[in-house]
């Protein structure tokens, strides 16, 4: 490295960045029909946050009818459509495929010193199963919309008349992609890891990719089916959940949720893994209790299969089912909290930097800790009966996937950034913005833990007067959250027109991607690299010249 | 209240014999979370403080794993989780097993009431009790999946359609609660509301019990029309029938009495005796135009003379 085009600001990003992946070839097609994983990340970053600004639209217009009692901004049956269109948005076209198809498939095979991921072709068709998927579910609103909540519970959803099989059939094709997304990284990660790296050597963005990929392609193929068996009912009256066709609602809700809970984990790992890396790097300190952490992604995506039936506890499941589903539903609380402690220690003295990417990192403690310490309260029998369906679990749900898994996307996005374009982003900005989220998102949510342990149920378009003050604090606060995210999209967009050029490494990793230009070659890397640990940070050195970190040995390299 | 409660703030006013020991585990695990929430945030706070990047400082060597370290902080959520786990299935077992003798109500949800019906046959829209006894509810369906919830009872149960569930609960002092319906359940879901009602003693609930199961043949003829209002704001009319010439999800009664229906498919029925009495117990039979077959037949759930009420009260609707 250390080419001396670097000082050019001001330009447009090709000129200046040279030869890379995002400059190698031009056209259309060369993005559309592109095999380089990088590419492949980068469309589904666009695709997963153009889902995100759809769910989001739909989340505020939601909030703000709730701001005050009756109608405000639109009926109940437009509100219905409204929540549904925001809950099947952010799970099936944002969360799911979120971490793992666009930061996982841009840094993966970085990771692995690999030129790409196993199967490139599976890896594009992927893609565009989640646009023709994505489609499926936008034509469905648009050609008036689905209001049966993102669950799609039986036998309501086989006797409304809304579009719920061209939704459903959406989520079906969208699961493909996420099993194609899942196989992928399996092999990927079984074959392709470089020389010197073994499985106690990866990453552990990477072991959480792997437990993530593992729960794709075992349980996403039940929720196919449940569709599959739902759209049967819906278009061919055959009974299976209807009972007025001689079916079992809660039969449907076993099927959902027995992908739909793992699911949960699938959205939550890959932000766990993100966590790993960002708060080791950020405070220049060897991950604490690395064995713990990587063997509890793996403990979580398995416990996390057996926890299905805590979704059920009032619908009329048995007793005993109640009683062995709380256990296990508390044994996977246990892996959570580990890695928690696990990343703590890490900060214990290490150098830490509030740089935007750790001030996500750190927030996730503070919110993910939260959402998962109220996960206690739904867990206990007697506790979830007063709270199921509540706006406790709305919070505490949104704890664990706003606190946790958006939190953690954002502190991917800003941490990879810099590689993934080549470019600086205003860490200023980014700061405020963090806050603008930050206090916007507990003013939203925290109020909801209230109003919902006093006995608000969910997905309710009008409530009594006794909520009014709760609302209307969660409705301004979710107005706080939208400006902190017009900030982000302002200042990284703007980074990509004028940001400063990023350096190789500007935060000091030690993982094989900081050991390649940004933005990485067509090829990744000029010459295979060898794997070290990747949390081993003693050799990386500043250098206020480059602004970024380097090692002598790399400086060597770069030079020739 | 007990040491240690955070009524006030988290929880609503406890109003059945269960509630307390439900409120005991929430409190619980509430202030563990405080603990350990604190516990985090004061640790991130130091470290933050601590080891902050500055310039001279640097990151100093440490251990990177600590086996006794980590297996303490293992156990000792286990052991946590362990009692929580304990706690709250108790309290369950509780919430799942009525005591003997328990008056017993049968529960109908549907689109978008609750139906109470009293062993003597009478039919309200809320749930009388007495106070001071057990009370158990059998609770199905007639449409889709709903549920019965009263927050100030902590208690909750699914009316699923196909089934009978069951709940129960024993409050002790006179007074009103709010029922909601806790499972989504389309346009209304937010207003299929009902109360609870305690009354102040058993000779009172009875006197209301036997008030209610013949109110309508105590009225005079004149006035069999007031009968046909409390059953149209009563048996779920209302949700679907304005009476003020909005249109819901069916038509407005209002002015509907003798007028001309357009029929889906087309053709038009006049309303009389007989078009009501029909809308009524076969409501599929004539669809009027612009509106859905989605309304649940009454066969059964309304007598003759229930319905001659409800005409009667249809003819005042001018």
């Amino acid at each position: 490295m250390g080419t001396a085009e670097g000082t050019a600001t001001g330009a447009r990003v090709s000129p200046r960045l040279g030869d890379n992946y995002l400059t190698h070839t031009r056209g259309f097609a060369s993005w559309a029909l592109t095999l380089d994983h990088k590419r492949i990340g980068v469309m589904y970053l666009v695709a997963i946050l153009t889902a995100f600004l759809l769910g989001g639209v739909a989340a505020l217009l939601v909030r703000t009818e709730l701001i005050a009692r009756g109608p405000t901004i639109m009926g109940a049956d437009a509100y219905n459509k409204m929540f549904t269109l925001h809950g099947a948005a952010m799970v099936f076209l944002f969360i799911i495929p979120g971490i793992p198809a666009a930061l996982g498939n841009f840094v993966l095979p970085l990771m692995l010193g690999a030129k790409d991921v196993a199967f490139p072709r599976l890896n594009l068709m992927s893609f565009w199963l989640w646009v023709v998927g994505a489609l499926f579910a936008i034509g469905a609103v648009v050609a008036g919309g689905v209001d049966t909540g993102w669950t799609f519970y039986t036998p309501y959803s086989t006797t409304t008349n809304t579009n719920v099989i061209a939704t459903t059939f959406g989520a079906f094709i969208l699961g493909f992609s996420s099993i194609f997304t899942g196989m992928n990284f399996i092999v990927t990660i079984h074959k392709l890891r470089p020389v010197g790296m073994t499985w106690f050597k990866m990453p552990l963005f990477l072991w959480s990719l792997y437990g993530t990929a593992m729960i794709q392609v075992l349980a996403t193929p039940v929720l196919a089916i449940t569709l599959l068996l739902l759209i049967a009912e819906r278009a061919l009256k055959v009974g299976i959940f209807d009972p007025a066709l001689g079916g079992d609602p809660v039969l449907y809700q076993h099927f959902f949720w027995f992908y739909s809970h793992p699911a949960v984990y699938i959205m939550i790992l890959p932000a766990m893994g993100i966590i790993s890396e960002v708060i080791s790097v950020h405070a220049r300190k060897h991950i604490f209790g690395y064995r713990f952490i990587a063997l509890s992604s793996i403990a979580i995506a398995v416990l996390g299969f057996l926890v299905w039936g805590h979704h059920m506890f009032v619908s009329g499941q048995s007793g005993m089912a109640n009683a062995i589903f709380s256990v296990l539903t508390f044994s996977v609380a246990i892996p959570s909290a580990i890695k928690v402690f696990n990343w703590l220690a890490t900060l214990y003295k290490g150098d830490i930097r509030l740089s935007t990417a750790m001030i996500y990192g750190l927030m996730f403690l503070v919110t993910f800790g939260i959402g998962g310490l109220t996960g206690l309260h739904l867990g206990a029998l007697a506790v979830d009966v007063h709270l199921h369906d509540t706006y406790f679990v709305v919070a505490h749900f949104h704890y664990v996937m706003f606190g946790g898994t958006v939190v953690a996307l954002l502190a991917g996005l800003h941490h990879w950034w810099p590689k993934m374009f080549g470019v600086m982003f205003d860490e200023r900005l980014g700061r405020i913005a963090a806050a603008l989220i930050f206090v916007g998102f507990n003013t939203t949510f925290f109020t909801q833990f209230v109003m919902g342990s006093h006995g608000m149920p969910r997905r309710y378009y009008d409530y009594v007067p006794q909520f009014d003050l709760y609302h209307q604090i969660s409705t301004i606060g979710s107005y706080v959250m939208a400006a902190g995210f017009f900030l982000i999209a302002y200042y990284l967009i703007l980074s990509l027109v004028r940001g400063k050029r990023a350096p190789m490494n500007p935060w000091g990793g030690n993982s094989l991607e900081w050991h390649t230009p940004s933005p990485p070659p067509h090829d990744n890397f000029s010459e295979t690299p060898v794997a070290e640990d990747p949390y081993d940070y003693g050799k990386l050195v500043y250098d206020p010249a480059k602004g970024g970190f380097a090692s002598r040995s790399y400086e060597g390299a770069g030079a020739s | 209240m007990s040491y240690g409660s955070l009524a006030g703030f988290w929880l609503p006013r406890q109003a059945s014999t269960t509630a307390g020991s439900v409120d005991f585990v929430f409190n619980a695990v509430t202030w563990i979370g405080i603990t350990f929430f604190v516990l985090i945030t004061a640790m991130l706070a130091v470290f933050l403080w601590k080891y902050r990047a500055r310039p001279g400082h640097a990151a100093q060597p440490s251990p990177d794993h600590n086996q006794r370290l980590e297996v303490t902080w293992t156990v000792i959520p286990v052991l946590i989780v362990v009692w929580i786990f304990w706690e709250g299935f108790e309290g369950f077992l509780d919430l799942a097993t009525p005591p003997k003798n328990a008056y017993e109500v049968q529960v109908l949800g549907q689109k978008w009431k609750w139906l109470f019906t009293y062993p003597n046959g009478v039919v309200d829209e809320n749930l009388h009790v007495p106070p001071g006894e057990p009370v158990r509810l059998v609770m199905t369906s007639q449409d889709v999946i709903h549920s019965l919830y009263v927050p100030e009872f902590r208690i909750k149960r699914d009316a699923v359609p196909g089934r009978y569930e069951k709940q129960w609960f024993q409050a002790p002092e006179a007074g009103e609660h709010q029922i909601f319906c806790a499972e989504y359940c389309g346009t209304s879901h937010s207003a299929m509301l009902a109360k609870v009602i305690v009354h102040r003693s058993r000779p009172e609930f009875e006197r209301w019990l036997a008030d209610a199961g013949n109110f309508i043949d105590k009225l005079p003829p004149e006035k069999l029309w007031e009968g046909g209002e409390k059953l149209y704001n009563q048996r779920g009319c209302k949700q679907c029938h304005s009476i003020d010439g909005t249109s819901g999800i069916g038509p407005t009664f209002k002015g509907i009495w003798g007028h001309a229906q357009p029929l889906r498919g087309g053709g038009s029925a006049t309303v009389d005796e007989n078009y009501v009495r029909e809308s009524i117990v076969d409501p599929q039979a004539k669809i009027v135009a612009g509106y859905e077959p989605v309304m649940p037949t009454f066969q059964g759930r309304l007598k003759d003379k229930e319905i001659t009420a409800l005409i009667e009260y249809l003819k005042k609707l001018d």
